[in-house]
Parts: structure tokens; sequence; C-alpha cells
């Protein structure tokens, strides 16, 4: 009788709320294989995971691991059993350091004493056996981000006390936000597990990473599993397709003549509260009808970037014209002045999520005299103009509580959708294209016929001639959208230069801020 | 001020010292305790009143005075486990859940004292700790054990902390609940437990007004201290070694004003009402908590309610 | 056991919510009435007729709650930003005796100017004197980043401190034969009676007109909204361009002249005087009154109508039935942690 897969999981099907979000999946792992796992946002494939690794309990479906089940629900059934997971969001305690942080959960809570010594001896050997260098007391807060990923994948392998390494890896996104080095870097790790024998599972939605990486790749589509093919024989618009289950209209690009310099940045620096420099050196000049995109690692000075476009922070030296003039770091003038502003973080900073639909869509322009007298806030007109919002820019999610409906319900999509209205259509008094659009990271989490939407808006507005600066970590969104692409690294922004001009290496040269060619490879970045 | 150099100088004044630091001793760490896991403990207040009352009735009805303390300290962690029902359990903001249990715990005493003593003016009195006079060592020799006690407890705490994995633990569902409960721990055990032993503590603080620096339970005896205990922590950075500096010096100030009060002639030389010295401990722990916010590292997740699965 | 969000909160429910935690606390309460000794039925039916059962008792109950709907609403507005201001006793003080300073000294002259002049500029600087105490811990909460919870609970102690300094010295009464006391205010200066026989004062009226004032500020005002944003979303407030600083700092001086007041009402009201014990907990009593009618101005009137009517019938039954008055104080702790409890049960479903 031939042996059992590594991994059996047996008609999982989980449901939460009106969505069902795993339908019936049953899948194998072999030991020493990588297994994609790949699809949309929103298609299941997190939810799949955090069931094999007990965050949730499937409604249906048993988990087998080399034939004996695994209990559901617990992590701590789910690593004793071998499995060790790499969230996409990291759980590392910034303020310990990378030795507390793996040597967590290890020893039995009763011992009066840590074995340190033998922990950082176990985790070194483990580090150069992965090729996954790290400093086990440095403070993970002050590690980079590709570091930090070091760290978390160290965590799931150390044997050390009475913790097993895993033989189960799941990954999930994990090149979401290294450079395409450091992507390589993961990807010889991945290499030297398998061939200890380990088997992988590899979450992503980049077709590129999943043809390389993987021997075989399952296809979930809105919680079916819809294929599962050797990578071998695969290619791009064979996985596209069952990834998406109909063909997708890029975004439809017309380049055209930029116009009048919209902003311009000249030697531009700014310091946080305790002085430490965020940028430095700063040029940058954008031009109506134009895209610009901001490519690099996050944690590189997109944030001040953003934030200094968006009028929530001052400049510390340098210049800063809007239209030819100064504004103030007061959120309300750059609104004012015709800048429409997509936060990153949609949840906590693009809404406040307990208000309902109406006052969010007036949260920017409420002071208006559009919308306000005498301090009093004209509820007809503000909701008049929520309702049109919510028509022009397909907000769904309403038909219950219409304009009152809490905006914590809406989809991550239909929130962004929200935002995105807000931020362009102006006020009844003003109405009219923006002048220039700050999207920072404007489909992160989105399924692909959100981030579709929102790219359509971007460049129907960038062709009424607005100026467009898109921050962005996705280099697939980038090449799509971007006239022009700079890319920032520690606080300094590169030359911008045409989008024709860069290829994937050079750019991911420029991400890790190194100077040096390695060996180049051309990828098609249509 | 001749005159208060002597004071300063004189062992009275350090026993005096000691003393007054000992319920900030073991409130602080408490406190710690709990905030070290994450959780903001506002019940301090009401449940050092909940101890004291606890740990005077249980000898006054003949326990021993170490069963008067166990009392206490099952009392503090009773207190304490309702109020991590409230914040762990159900995610109920940690300020007024805290605020519920200080009125709660000290509303219960009150009643507790009048339903079990309705007739008596003064409270009964009890024979109380006595100081521990066969000890060497000068200073400590005229302290009760529960002084002693406090002072182990701050190496203790600090081993425990960052010397043991339950203290990692802890530590780490204080910072990153998610990467916790990624390592197989169970978080919610984790925070009931810290809150539990860091309200026991809490609960032998009041004791030790009931048990040992006095000798009856009287209302507002505890008179804000639990909120100093709150600054305290803030102060000493949440570590058990700078709570112990913090509290001492605390303890310093309260015990110089005291004497400043009795003395001729008061601070110098002015005779100022007694009641601005009696501010000056609360206005210090002001001050205090102003100088060191700025820079303080709080534990990441001290405050947000951990709610498994929503991601 | 986990909570799970609901899609929705149905109206039945926010009206449920507080009617079922009261009845949890009055079960839970009988627990302590039994073992006080005494017949649980015929305790609580003292209880309620104490609080409600007679003109007097309504009437006692009202001039109560007068000062508790001010602390309540003071709370209320500083909780909807966000801002714990825990120290509407330490203002409550603060404005009785900026009241009395103003309307009262010089051996009960006052200042030389009319009483339809001074009673304003009284009841003024008692508004000022708590708006500018709680201003103090605010600003340590803006710019230094100091938690105000433990601010302005230290406050408390050091403002009645300053009250026992002061009325034992430069606002004691000589008249008064010793006991701490500050000067009475002259008859005009007082709040007149609403009801004959009664202590019912014009200050409950104040104190509803406000409650449906500030009910209006925070649904029709820019200010309402500002208020309600940064309180339950401060990034995004900043984000969109809403003065946060500006709001807490506004928030503040509302919420401190609103337990300022409470202490000038009571003064004018019911007193006549400034003493040390004047408020019995008015205002941390106004932080649960607050929470029990879920941060909602018009039924804080509610909500303190019920406190006021918890601690005057405590009153009454413990003068027939051996059940000492500290059981108002437990019945509203109790009230407190299930009202919390309740509240998020409109919001989430356990599951296990």
């Amino acid at each position: 009788m031939p042996a059992p897969p590594l991994l059996r999981l047996n008609s999982i099907r989980k449901r939460f709320g009106s969505l069902l979000a795993n339908d019936d999946i049953s899948l194998d792992l072999q030991r020493g294989e990588v297994l994609a796992l790949l699809g949309e946002n929103g298609a299941g494939k997190s939810t799949l995971v955090s069931i094999l690794f007990g965050h949730y309990v499937a409604d249906a479906g048993t988990i087998e691991i080399d034939g004996q089940p695994l209990p559901p629900g617990r992590p701590s059934a789910a690593l004793a059993a071998g499995i060790g997971m790499v969230h996409q969001h990291f759980t590392l305690a910034d303020n310990l350091s990378v030795l507390d942080n793996v040597m967590l959960g290890t020893e039995p809570l009763w011992r009066p004493w840590s074995q340190r010594r033998a922990a950082r001896a176990a985790l070194l050997q483990t580090a150069q056996r992965f090729g996954l260098a790290v400093n086990p007391d440095a403070p993970v807060g002050s590690l980079s981000v590709g570091e930090r990923q070091r760290v978390e994948i160290l965590k799931a392998l150390v044997t050390f006390g009475r913790k097993q390494g895993a033989r189960i890896l799941i990954l999930d996104e994990p090149t979401a936000v290294l450079t395409p080095q450091e992507s390589e870097s993961l990807f010889a790790s991945l290499a030297q597990m398998v061939q200890a024998g380990l088997g992988v599972i590899f979450i992503s939605h980049k077709l590129d990473e999943v043809l390389r990486v993987s021997q075989r790749i399952a296809v979930l589509r809105s919680g079916r599993l819809m294929a599962v093919l050797p990578a071998a024989g695969a290619d791009k618009p064979m996985l596209a397709e069952a990834m998406v289950g109909r063909p997708v209209a890029a975004a439809i690009k017309h380049t055209r003549e930029p116009g009048a310099v919209v902003v311009e940045l000249g030697a531009a620096s700014v310091r946080d509260d305790a002085g430490r420099s965020l940028l430095a050196g700063l040029n940058l000049r954008l031009r109506a009808g134009e895209v610009l995109a901001v490519a690099g690692v996050a944690g590189n000075g997109q944030q001040a970037l953003a934030e200094l476009l968006c009028g929530e922070r001052a400049l510390h030296q340098g210049t800063l014209m809007v239209d030819g003039r100064a504004l103030p770091a007061r959120p309300r003038e750059w609104v004012r002045a015709g800048v429409a502003r997509i936060p990153e973080d949609r949840h906590a900073v693009g809404v406040v999520a307990d208000l309902p639909l109406w006052e969010n869509a007036v949260l920017e322009r409420y002071a208006a005299p559009a919308f306000a007298r005498h301090g009093l806030i004209d509820r007809r007109r503000a909701m008049a103009h929520a309702a049109d919002l919510v028509q022009r820019f397909d907000v769904r999610g309403t038909e219950s509580a219409g304009l009152q409906t809490p905006t914590r319900s809406l989809s991550g999509g239909n929130m962004q959708k929200l935002i995105l209205g807000r931020a362009l259509a102006g006020d009844p008094d003003h109405p009219g294209p923006p002048r220039l659009i700050v999207a920072n990271q404007p489909t992160w989490g989105l399924d692909i016929g959100a981030v579709a939407y929102v790219h359509q808006q971007l460049l129907d507005a960038c062709a009424a001639g607005a100026a467009v600066l898109l921050i962005s970590e996705d280099l697939d969104e980038i090449f799509a959208l971007a006239d022009r692409i700079a890319v920032m690294h520690q606080g300094r922004l590169g030359p911008a230069r045409a989008r024709a001009d860069w290829t994937l290496a050079a750019i991911g040269l420029a991400m890790s801020g190194s100077g040096v060619d390695h060996a180049a490879e051309v990828v098609d970045a249509a | 001020m001749s005159e208060a150099l002597d004071l300063v100088a004189s062992l009275p004044f350090w026993v005096a010292v000691l003393r007054i630091a000992t319920p900030l001793i073991l409130g602080t760490l408490g406190v710690l305790l709990c905030e070290r896991a994450g959780v903001l403990n506002l019940g301090i207040e009401g449940i050092m009143v909940a101890g004291a009352f606890a740990g005077w009735v249980a000898v006054y009805q003949g326990a021993g005075l170490w069963t008067g303390v166990a009392v206490a300290a099952a009392t503090g962690a009773a207190f304490g486990v309702l109020h991590a029902a409230l914040t762990v359990s159900l995610g109920l903001s940690q300020h007024v859940s805290g605020l519920g249990i200080t009125l709660l715990a000290t509303s219960l005493s009150s009643y507790a004292y009048r339903v079990s003593f309705p007739k008596v003016d003064r409270p009964p009195t009890i024979k109380p700790f006595a100081p521990m006079a066969d000890l060497g060592l000068p200073v400590l020799n005229a302290q009760t054990p529960l002084t002693l006690l406090a002072l182990l407890l701050v190496p203790l705490m600090a081993w425990v902390l960052m010397r043991t994995p339950l203290g990692l633990a802890w530590r780490m569902v204080g910072e990153n609940p998610a990467a916790a409960e990624g390592q197989g721990l169970n978080v919610v055990a984790l925070r009931y437990g810290a809150i539990a032993c860091g309200s026991a503590l809490m609960g032998v603080a009041g004791a030790f007004l009931t048990l040992s620096a006095f000798n009856a339970f009287y209302f507002n005896m505890v008179n804000g201290r639990g909120w100093v205990c709150v600054a305290l922590v803030v102060f000493a950075s949440w570590r058990p070694g700078k709570a112990l500096l913090g509290a001492l010096l605390f303890a310093f100030f309260d015990a110089l004003q005291l004497r400043l009060q009795q003395a001729d002639g008061g601070l110098l030389g002015l005779s100022l009402p007694y009641q601005l010295y009696l501010m000056l401990p609360y206005l210090m722990a002001i001050v205090a908590l102003v100088l060191v916010a700025r820079r303080a590292s709080y534990p990441q997740a001290l405050m947000k309610p951990y709610r498994k699965g929503e991601r | 056991m986990r909570l799970e969000r609901r899609a929705q909160t149905s109206r039945r429910a926010l009206l449920l919510a507080p009617v079922g935690a009261v009845l949890l606390t009055l079960a839970l309460t009988s627990l302590l009435v039994a073992w006080a000794g005494a017949p649980i039925a015929r305790a609580y039916l003292l209880l309620i007729e104490g609080g409600f059962g007679s003109r007097f008792a309504i009437t006692e109950t009202l001039t109560r709650a007068t000062p508790l709907i001010l602390t309540g609403l003071s709370a209320a507005v500083a909780f909807r930003a966000r801002l714990y201001n825990i120290g509407a006793e330490g203002q409550l003080y603060a404005g009785a005796l900026a009241a009395v300073a103003v309307g009262g000294l010089h051996g009960g002259e006052g200042l030389a100017l009319s009483a339809w002049l001074l009673f304003p500029l009284m009841i003024a600087a008692a508004m000022l004197a708590g708006a500018l105490l709680l201003l103090g811990p605010a600003l340590l909460k803006s710019r230094f980043g100091v938690d105000e919870v433990v601010t302005t609970l230290l406050l408390n102690f050091i403002v009645l401190l300053a009250v026992s300094a002061l009325l034992d010295g430069a606002m004691k009464d000589p008249g008064a034969m010793g006991w701490p006391q500050s000067v009475a205010l002259k008859d005009e200066l007082q709040l007149s009676r609403l009801l004959s026989r009664s202590r019912v004062h014009t200050g409950l009226l104040a104190a509803l007109v406000l409650s449906v004032a500030l009910w209006a500020l925070l649904r029709f005002t820019t200010l309402g909204f500002e208020i309600r944003a940064v309180g339950s979303g401060p990034r995004a407030a900043a984000f969109a361009g809403m003065p946060v600083t500006a709001v807490g700092v506004k928030v503040a001086l509302l919420s401190g002249a609103l337990a300022g007041l409470a202490g000038a009402v009571e003064v004018a009201g019911r007193t006549g005087y400034v003493t040390l014990d004047m408020s019995p907990g008015y205002g941390m009593s106004g932080v649960v009154i607050a929470m029990l009618a879920m941060l909602n101005p018009l039924a804080v009137v509610a909500a303190a109508i019920f406190v006021a009517g918890m601690l005057v019938g405590a009153d009454s039954m413990s003068r027939a039935v051996a059940v000492p008055t500290y059981i108002a104080d437990v019945i509203v702790a109790i009230a407190l942690i299930c009202m919390l409890v309740a509240t998020l049960l409109t919001q989430y479903r356990i599951r296990r």
C-alpha cells in the first residue's frame, strides 16, 4: 500500500455568514514538493490555510497529516502535527528580540528558567541550513521587512525544546513585501526546504512566481477548487483563466501629452517628531494628465511622501508647490485646492467605520458652504450628495439601510469605491475632476473586479486632466498604469523614468538600493 | 534647612519610608503584571479597599494573620477574574471596566462592613503583624514580614518576566497576542492568569494597610494610592526594579511632607495649611507621569482587545 | 467562546439593553439584601416607594437628579470624544467654590453688582472654573500623551484638599460656629423653587434644557459631527482635515463647564453654601450615568433619575429595614457593569 500523502484535505467547507469561503475543497500535499495555491483576493486561499492551521474550524471536512487525523481549531495541535505558518501580516513583537520571538512557545510554561543559550544555537543552526541569516539579539522592530520574514520562517522551522520544526510550511503571499532580489533569496531557501523533504504550500496571486517555484498548482475561485495542474505544462493564460473564469479586460490606458506642471517638489526633506529624517532631497515634477508611480518596498519613506502630498505633514526643508502655490500642512487646504486623496488604510484612516455612510461621504467637505451654514449641517444636501456618490461610483451593500448603512458593514471593495467617489467627486459647488490624485496602495486586498474598477477610474480622471501619483508595492499594477516610474529607497526618490525604460530587474535593484547590476532578467512587463 | 537634613538622616524617617512604600510596591507590581500582559487594570483602587476589608474581617473572625493575607489575595484575584471576563473575554473598554470594578469593590466593602458591624462607631481592632525585631538589619527590623515579602517580590517578578517561559509568554501576549496564538499559546488563559495574579498582589497591598500599617478598616483608607500605583507603572517603564525605585521615591516625599507638617514653621519657615502638604504626593505623581510619558514604550498590545478571528 | 459582530443593531435591542441591565442588577443585588437579613420583596418595594412612591419621594429624587444630569452630560460629551474625564467631582467643587467666591464673599454681599448681573456672572465663573480644571489634563494628553484617566482622578484629590484648605481659611464662614463651610449665598442669588413645599429648583429646568441642547449639538452641528468622528475614528478624522486638537480642547471646556455648573447649581439651588461633603460622589456617578445612557444626552436624564431614585430610595429604605444605604452604591456599580455587557450584546453575538 502506498504511503499516505504528507497532508490531505478532505471536502473542507466553511461559511462566514452569507459568504461560502471554502466549498468542498480536497487537496493533497506530498513530501518534498511545493504546492502553489493560486487565486485572486477573496477566492478563499487564506481561509483554507487558516483552517489548516487551526485559526478557524471548518464546518465540514477533515484533515489528515501522514494519515493521522488533525484535531481542528487549535494552533497548538497544528504545530504539534508539524504545520508551520508564515502569515501575510507578521506576528512578531517589535519590542522583543529575534531570539525571544523564536523561543516563544518552545518550552513548557512551568519551567523556572529558560535555556536561552541552547535556543540560540538551534536558531543559528537552522538559519544556516536554510540560508536565512539573522542576528538573534536584534530587536525585531529594527529589522527590515525581508529580515522580519526570515524570523517568521525560522519560527516555524526551528526545532527546540518541546517544539519540532515544521514538516509542512505554509507561506501566505510571502513576496508581496519583498524586492525581486529578496524574493530570489526566498526561492533559494524554498529549494533547500524541498531538498530536506518538507512540504510547502505557497499562496500567491502572482502567476510568474507560481510557475517558477512550484511543482503543482491548485487554483481556487470563489471558494471552489477549479483545477490542480502540474507546473511543468502550465502557462499564464491558462492559469489566469482558471483563476478568474472569464477574460478580464485590463484597464485601457491612453497615453497623451502631459499638460502643465501640477506638483513640484524641490530638494524636499521631511523629519519626524524626534528629528529623524524620513525623506531627503526629493525632486519631483508631476504634470496634468500623467500617472507617476512610486515603487518601493514598504517602509522606505512612502508613508511620509503620502502624508506630505495629502497635507498631513509639513516640509522640513525645500519647496513644495501645487499649481504654483505652497499649501500649508492642513488637509482641508489640500482638499480645497483640488487634491483627491486615497489613503492606504481604508478601514481606519479612510472612513470612520461606526458612522453611517452619508456622514463618511462628506467627511472631508462637511464644513464647506455647500454642506454647512452657521455651524449647522445641511443634512438634506449632504445626503443628496451621498446618494449621488453611491450611484455614480457603484457602491453596493446599501440595500437594507440605504444611506444610513453603517460604513463598517461595507465590503472592502465598496468602501474603497466610496472613498474614491468622495475624493474624485468634489462637492456640489465645485464639481469637476481633481487637479491631483494621490493614491496610496489603492487596490490592496481587493478582488479583481474592484481592482479593475479602481484602475479605470484613476485612468479616466487622468484622461480628464488630473495628475496621478500612485504609490504601490504591486509591480504589476505599476506597470499597468504608469507613464513614468520612480523608485523610493531609504527616504530618497530615484529619477523618474518612462515606463518603457524600466525592466523588472532594474526596478528590483533600485528597490533594494544596490547599483550593481546582477544577472539581468528581462520579463515581459505588459 | 538643616532641620530637613537631620530629618532625612534619622533612622525612624527611613522606617516610615519603607512602611509607606510597601503597599505601593505591591500595588505597582500588580498593575505592572497586568499591563505587561496587555490589560490596564483600573480596578486597583477598589481591589485594595476590598483586600483591606477582607483580610481584616478574616483576622477579626479568628483567622491567623497570614490566612488573612491569603484571603485578601483571593479577594483581589476574584475581582481580577471579573475584570478579565469583561475585558479579555468580552473585549469591553478596559478603562470603563476597571472603573466599574473599583466602584463595585469599594461599595461592596462598605456595604459588607455595615452589614457585619451595624452599630459600631469605631471599627473593632485586631492584633496586626509585629515588627521583625530579630532580623539583624537596621531599617528592616522595624518592618513587618509583608514589607519583606514586597521587597523580595521585586527581583522575583523581574526573574519571572525576563527569564522564564511563562514571563516571555506574558510579555508576548502584551506585545502581539496574534504571535502568541500563532505559536500555540492560549492568549485568553495567559491574560486571565496575569490579571488574577496581579490583582492578588493588589489585594495584599490593601491587606497591608489593615493588618500591618494600621489595625482596623477605615473608610477612605486607600485614598487614591491605587491611582498613584497606576502612575508609578508608567514611571517605571514597566520594569520591576524601577517600580521599586518609584515607590521608594514617592514614599520618601510622602514621609517628608508628613514630617514637615508636624515641624514648626513647616517648609521654608512658612506655615502653610496642612492640606497643601497632603497634595504634594498627588502632584508628584502627575509630574512623574508627564516627565516620562513622552518616552514611554508601552507594551504594544496594551488596551487593545484581542478578538480571535476578527482579522 | 468568541464574539461575532452583528450585521445590524436593531432598535429593539437598543431599547431592551438598559431594561435588561436594570433587571439583572436588581436580581443580583437581591442577594445582598438577603445577606443583610431583610425580606427581599419588601426591601425592593420600600426602595421604589422611597424613590418614586410619593410626592415627597419624587421631588427629592428630582432634586438629587439635577446635579447628576449635569455630571452625566459632562461625562457623556467627553466620552463621545474619547476623552475619559473622571474628574467631574473636582470640577464640581471648583465650580461651587467659584460661584460662592463671585456671589457670596464680603460677608454675603458679594461683588457690588445687582443680582441680575451677579447671578449670570456667578454661573459663568463656575463653568469657567470647571472648564479650566479639565483643560490641564486634556492638554497634557494631546501634547504629551499622558493618560487623562489617571490625571483627572488624581486631580480630584488635589481639588478636594484645596477646597478643604479654603474652607478652613480664606473662604470660611465666620458665623458658622467653627464648621468648615463657606459663606452662604444671599436669597436673591439662589435658585427659586419649582414646586412649593419641595426642594426641586429651577436648576432642574436648566439641566433638562441643556440635555436637549447637547443632543441637538451632537446631531445637527458641525462641532457635534467633529466630536463624534474624532471620538470613534480619530485617525480618519485627522486625515479628513478635522481640527482634532481644537475639538479636544472644545470638548474639554464643555465637559468641565458642565461639571462646574453642577457645582454652582447645587450651591445655588440646594445647599446655599459650600461644604466638604456636598457631593456624595456625584462626579463618579456621572460617569456611570453616561454609560447607562449609552452616551446619549437625552437618555442621560432618564439614567440620572434612575440613579437618583436609587439613592433616595435607599436612604428611605434603610430607615425602615436593616439594609445599609450603601446598597445604592452597589446597585449603581452593578448596573454599570450589566449595562456594559448589555451594550456589547447589542453589537455582538456570542458563539461557541
